[in-house]
């Protein structure tokens, strides 16, 4: 009895957590390498353009593969228009349906609600750009747009965006369509955040006489804010980067215009299209230079997020 | 000593330091003017029946203190008052709250005006993700629109009624988390007490404070009694004990008995009662 032994390690040799320790670094450093390695190829890819056209290829309007003339502005604009028009519809509507899931449905109503939000994320993007060319634009067209043109075209400043002819493609349907995409994402991360707000934190809101709308806006929005921000960048990034839907209804026109009703290209869509006609080496470095300015986009975008974060923290009374 | 103690000493009894003498002359909470009055109450969550016919009086201006085993239903009988089972669907009340003469499980009185009546804290301090000063001013501004200067005041009134304006007086515009537990708490009560209630409602406001933040919360309870009536549902006896005037022991969704806090303590009518409070059973 009193030469018992004492606690002996049954598992592995002390090497493996070790071993273990060194993988898991390695995958995380692998990030950065991959990072690094996609901008530099980028970069190097593009070296033709950069060279030529220095910063101007960025507000350069010019597209003509025959002339060897190249600008990154036409699609620069499509890309930021038609994301920024699926940010002003999808957000506000992402957040409805997450409000609706989480506070106000009937619990019979919550998981197919929420299954059908989940279903429609996984959709193929390419069937979307399908419904958008076949079903969505003609309706577009024969019954929104003339509506549209014939309201608000006629409003100063303002008007300019909704002139034009009525031709169903163009940067305003593409925009709508990458807002129907872009809303099964921020919906499916705001409902899960709204889901763990502790419902104590929510009742002593409900407590002091707030209505849902004030305890939503004043209590569980700023809570949750790190991952609602999150969740709306996940859209905007989708939206950035969509490609396939795009291509089918933006029209693919090289053209700068103010109209939302007109054909308009962006970014990933210029890329998908020409990538294999492009024959010239100056023509591919274009092309390379505009997935460089995608990607410079997309990073701009994150920073801004976290500066707003840190923006929001500070408004909120600093932690101690 | 009177006869009573005497009695009670006869019996195992559990070390409650009840203030002798302090209920002395209390009456039965009956004979009081009630500010709640609970009339045959029902309560379910679903199918089940959580609540069975509770029938009593919540007497204006006094502590009163709900005790019993966990699952008793003292926490679902203090969230009917302020209505707060109807944000969920599925839990339902039937019978009667009287208040001013308005039954609060039917009436059609806006649900939030009760609710700002009828304040409440919860077990845990729930501060809301902003600065201190809105974590008072939010509930203020839902119900009056009062200038920067009289929210000033406000803050400062409720945060000095709750006990805690010295020690946050400096760093209002720092944020409600970064406050300790007691203070958090504490903070919690402010906010209750700024929209100025006529009931508060203390769900175990104790149960995840340390010692002395417990000793700050039960000394501010017994300061709010003055304006408030004050009905807290506590796990711990000898808080029920050091607290209230009033003490109710519910065991599986009835009130057992409800009397002056001292007489349950010391000489409870019904058995079940004394088992409870001597530790013999729960």
């Amino acid at each position: 009895m009193s030469d018992s032994p004492g606690p002996r390690r049954l598992r592995a040799a002390p090497w493996v957590d070790t071993a273990f320790e060194w993988l898991t670094r390695f995958f995380a450093f692998l990030v950065f390498a991959l990072l690094l390695a996609i901008l530099a190829s980028l970069v190097v890819g593009s070296q033709l353009t950069l060279e030529k056209y220095g910063f101007s290829f960025i507000w350069s309007s010019a597209w003509d593969p025959v002339k060897e003339e190249f600008g990154a502005l036409v699609p620069i604009y499509g890309t930021l228009v038609t994301s920024l028009i699926a940010m002003l519809i999808g957000v506000p509507v992402s957040f409805g349906i997450a409000l609706f899931l989480t506070e106000l449905s009937p619990a019979w109503l919550k998981r197919p609600l929420g299954t059908a939000i989940e279903l429609l994320a996984a959709i193929p993007s390419i069937i979307y750009g399908m419904w958008g060319l076949f079903v969505f634009a003609p309706l577009f067209q024969g019954h929104v747009q003339p509506l549209l043109i014939g309201s608000l075209g006629g409003v100063p400043f303002f008007g300019a965006l909704f002139e034009g002819p009525p031709i169903g493609i163009g940067m305003l349907a593409a925009g709508l369509i990458l807002s129907v995409m872009v809303i099964p994402f921020i919906t499916a991360v705001m409902r899960d955040v709204f889901e763990i707000v502790p419902p104590m934190l929510k009742e002593s809101a409900y407590g002091l006489g707030a209505t849902t709308w004030e305890v939503v806006w004043r209590v569980v929005l700023p809570y949750t804010k790190v991952g609602v921000i999150g969740g709306i960048m996940l859209g905007l990034g989708r939206a950035l980067g969509e490609t396939m839907a795009v291509t089918f209804v933006i029209g693919n026109a090289h053209r700068l215009a103010v109209s939302l009703n007109a054909p308009g290209n962006s970014i990933a869509s210029a890329l998908a299209n020409e990538f294999t006609e492009a024959v010239g080496d100056l023509y591919f470095s274009a092309l390379i230079e505009l997935g460089l300015i995608l990607f410079l986009i997309t990073t701009v975008v994150l920073a801004l997020s976290k500066l707003l974060l840190l923006r929001l923290a500070r408004n909120e009374g600093a932690r101690t | 000593m009177d006869t009573s103690t005497a009695a009670v000493s006869a019996r195992p009894r559990i070390q409650t330091p009840v203030r002798e003498g302090r209920n002395a002359g209390a009456v039965a909470p009956s004979e009081l003017k009630a500010k709640l009055k609970i009339n045959g109450l029902n309560f379910y969550y679903g199918g089940f029946h959580a609540l069975k016919n509770i029938t009593m009086d919540i007497p204006e201006r006094k502590v009163t203190a709900f005790i019993g085993p966990s699952g008793c239903g003292k926490s679902t009988l203090l969230r009917t008052f302020n209505r707060m089972y109807a944000l969920y669907p599925e839990q339902r009340a039937e019978g009667e709250i009287l208040m001013d003469g308005d039954n609060l499980v039917t009436t059609r009185q806006d649900v939030s005006l009760i609710r700002a009546k009828i304040g409440m804290v919860f077990q845990k301090p729930t501060p809301f993700p902003m600065s201190i000063y809105d974590n008072i001013a939010f509930g203020v501004r839902l119900f009056e629109s009062l200038s920067k200067r009289e929210m000033d005041d406000r803050v400062e009134w409720a945060l000095g009624r709750a006990a805690i304006w010295n020690e946050v007086k400096d760093k209002l515009s720092q944020s409600g988390q970064s406050l300790s537990g007691g203070q958090q708490q504490r903070l919690c009560i402010a906010r209750c007490i700024a929209i100025k209630p006529e009931v508060l409602l203390l769900d175990e406001p104790c149960s995840a404070l340390d010692p002395i933040s417990t000793a700050k919360v039960e000394e501010l309870i017994h300061e709010l009694k003055s304006d408030y009536t004050v009905v807290i549902v506590t796990h711990n006896m000898q808080q029920a004990a050091r607290v209230s005037d009033y003490t109710a022991y519910m065991y599986l969704g009835e009130l057992i008995e409800y009397d002056v806090t001292d007489t349950i303590f010391i000489k409870p009518k019904k058995a079940a009662t004394e088992d409870y409070i001597t530790g013999r059973f729960g």
